[in-house]
């Protein structure tokens, strides 16, 4: 009988938390829509590993909705690709709903707990769909399901400082705009070859060969909407406020995985689709996305170095970080990609964890936290102090952690691209970093004043440590990160090099 | 389109933002409609009399973006209300004063 779900794994791991998310909407209790919501992501997670099991038998699972065959129909697609992220989002995911309880509690009203943890299951389901799915336009209803989830989680904000509802409104319009973009190019892409699936899109975009005006405005309209949505640099105004003035949980969940899902499909698109056109993509790789990527690391980690707000020094860190990530999409090869997808792993865990203990201290101070509001809590708070200095060290890429990992395959792919220019500025921007983040260790150790321990809450503590452990583990044994990047960047460069 | 984009940049006024991105997303599905057009032909409804059909496939679309729509406008009210309540305000300049009054 169980089998009968396990076929429809693929949809379930969407689905699951879409419907369990309109149950939950209305409860009122404290605890029941935590507990549902964590039975629900187990069972997201045990979907997941059926889904690695049956590819790395497979290989490939094409999902087709209601048996309606593509491109007729909408399908799902899970390859090599995407697998990779898909696990590591369901356990990321899982981790910080674990997390998320006592900070929801501490921040929101209880009675909203419900509606809250109906908006966050909403916004995995949604991000969740933008991973698998293979339809244009489906991708851009999940891309906008998720923006309006996390808008109105963003807005929940506004018990603690009314600038959440002006950072949700601001990301409302800017996101509307961006993925207005994204659908006016699929109305070009579909008025030129009548098709909306992916595969199929790059077999109809081939009578095309020499390219046509309108193919070519809708793939920028496309790529400009879902840059808007990715951050990345010149149009990542949104995002700083989004995250800084958002509930705890929410930036975690946001900033480790939200935009990250957003950067896979860009770059799915680019290596997937568009690179029918190797002239059109190199011409966007090398002058639109390869100069934004290291203006956007070097500028982001500049303006990091000169807030005072610990939440806004880390979003904006993030578009720095995004830079890196982009940097290493824009170099056309499979180290590049490869190096890429490394990246955009490791630094979904070292923002989540950056981002739960900042949380933690946030909830301890019971204001936003501040630069001089963090004196002495290494002495304070011990447990979580110590799980943000080696997320920070790990940010700034320092050996034994997994950011020292990400930095050295983007070196290494850089460096047989010949980019020395740019390994000098990620150089650069790295030690910038540290500058950063020893502003925030030397108000945490090194204050003249000492302070006792306090108690620190397990609930609280565990889920930040599991994320911390897992960084050290993976600065030392690297190889599933690795090899499940190296195994995106087979699937999608294969294509480039034909 | 450009209408609307336009008042989103220049308007200082949230409700005529929302207003504004309604008008630009409105535009964007007309412009989708327009694309189903078949010359010569009705309505997809299987009949003798007909000889071609429009497509219908931009329609669905198009459906299924207009419910995005809405419920980014009602989105957008929403926050605006609160807004509203918040700072009994909802013009940009005169939240930017009263958020830099609050800074000092």
């Amino acid at each position: 009988m169980f089998d009968i779900f396990l076929d429809d794994a693929p949809a379930l791991v969407v689905v699951l938390p879409l419907l369990i998310s309109a149950i939950i909407a209305f409860m009122p209790s404290k605890i029941w829509p935590w507990i549902i919501s964590i039975i629900t992501l187990l069972l997201h997670l045990f979907l997941s590993l059926h889904l690695l099991k049956e590819i790395s038998v497979s290989g490939l699972i094409i999902y087709e909705f209601g048996n309606w065959e593509p491109p007729w129909g909408i399908s799902f697609k899970i390859d090599g690709v995407n697998i990779g992220l898909q696990l590591l989002f369901s356990i990321f995911v899982l981790v910080s709903t674990f997390y998320s309880r006592k900070i929801f509690l501490n921040e929101i009203d209880y009675r909203d707990s419900g509606k809250a943890y109906s908006l966050w299951l909403l916004a995995v389901g949604s991000l969740n769909g933008i991973i698998l799915t293979n339809d244009i336009f489906n991708l851009f209803v999940f891309l906008e399901i998720s923006a309006l989830a996390s808008i109105s989680l963003i807005a929940l904000g506004a018990g603690q400082n009314r600038k959440a509802l002006l950072a949700a409104f601001n990301y409302l319009i800017i996101g509307a705009i961006g993925a207005t973009f994204y659908v006016i190019g699929v109305g070009f892409a579909y008025a030129m070859t009548g098709t909306l699936n992916m595969n199929d899109l790059v077999i109809q975009l081939a009578q095309y060969s020499d390219g046509q005006l309108a193919i070519f405005a809708g793939m920028s309209f496309m790529l400009i909407g879902l840059m808007v949505k990715a951050a990345i640099f010149p149009v990542h105004i949104w995002l700083p406020p989004a995250y800084s003035y958002a509930p705890s949980a929410v930036s975690t969940l946001l900033a480790a995985l939200a935009t990250k899902t957003i950067l896979y499909f860009f770059v799915r698109l680019l290596y997937e689709v568009f690179i029918i056109y190797p002239n059109y993509l190199s011409l966007f790789l090398d002058f639109v996305l390869y100069p934004l990527s290291l203006l956007a690391i070097f500028i982001g980690t500049v303006i990091a170095i000169y807030q005072d707000d610990i939440k806004k020094l880390l979003a904006f860190s993030s578009i720095a970080q995004i830079g890196y990530i982009t940097l290493a999409f824009s170099l056309k090869d499979h180290s590049g990609v490869s190096s890429g997808f490394v990246h955009i792993f490791n630094h979904a865990l070292i923002k989540g964890g950056l981002f739960m203990a900042v949380g933690y201290f946030a909830i301890l101070y019971k204001d936003r936290v501040t630069l001089n509001s963090l004196k002495g809590f290494g002495y304070k708070y011990p447990i979580t102090s110590f799980a943000l200095l080696i997320c920070g060290l790990s940010l700034i890429g320092l050996p034994l952690t997994n950011g020292f990992i990400s930095k050295l395959y983007l070196f290494q792919a850089l460096y047989t691209n010949q980019m020395y220019f740019s390994i000098a500025l990620v150089a650069v921007s790295s030690a910038l970093a540290v500058v950063y983040f020893w502003k925030i260790v030397e108000q945490m150790w090194f204050s003249e004043i000492k302070f006792k321990s306090e108690k620190e809450d397990a609930y609280i503590y565990l889920p930040i440590w599991i994320v911390t452990i897992s960084i050290i583990v993976f600065g030392i044994y690297s190889t599933p990160i690795i090899e499940f990047s190296n195994l995106s960047a087979d699937y999608l460069i294969s294509g480039y090099q034909n | 389109m450009v209408g609307g984009l336009f008042i989103i940049i220049t308007s200082q006024n949230y409700l005529k933002k929302v207003v504004g991105l309604a008008i630009f997303q409105t535009a964007v599905f007309v412009f989708f409609v327009s694309l189903a057009k078949v010359l010569d032909g009705t309505a997809p409804i299987l009949t003798k009399m007909a000889n071609a059909y429009s497509n219908p496939l931009p329609h669905v679309l198009i459906l299924t973006a207009i419910v995005v729509g809405v419920a980014t406008s009602a989105l957008g009210l929403a926050l605006v209300l609160q807004i509203y309540k918040n700072y009994e305000t909802i013009e940009e300049k005169e939240i930017e004063s009263l958020e830099l009054k609050s800074d000092k």
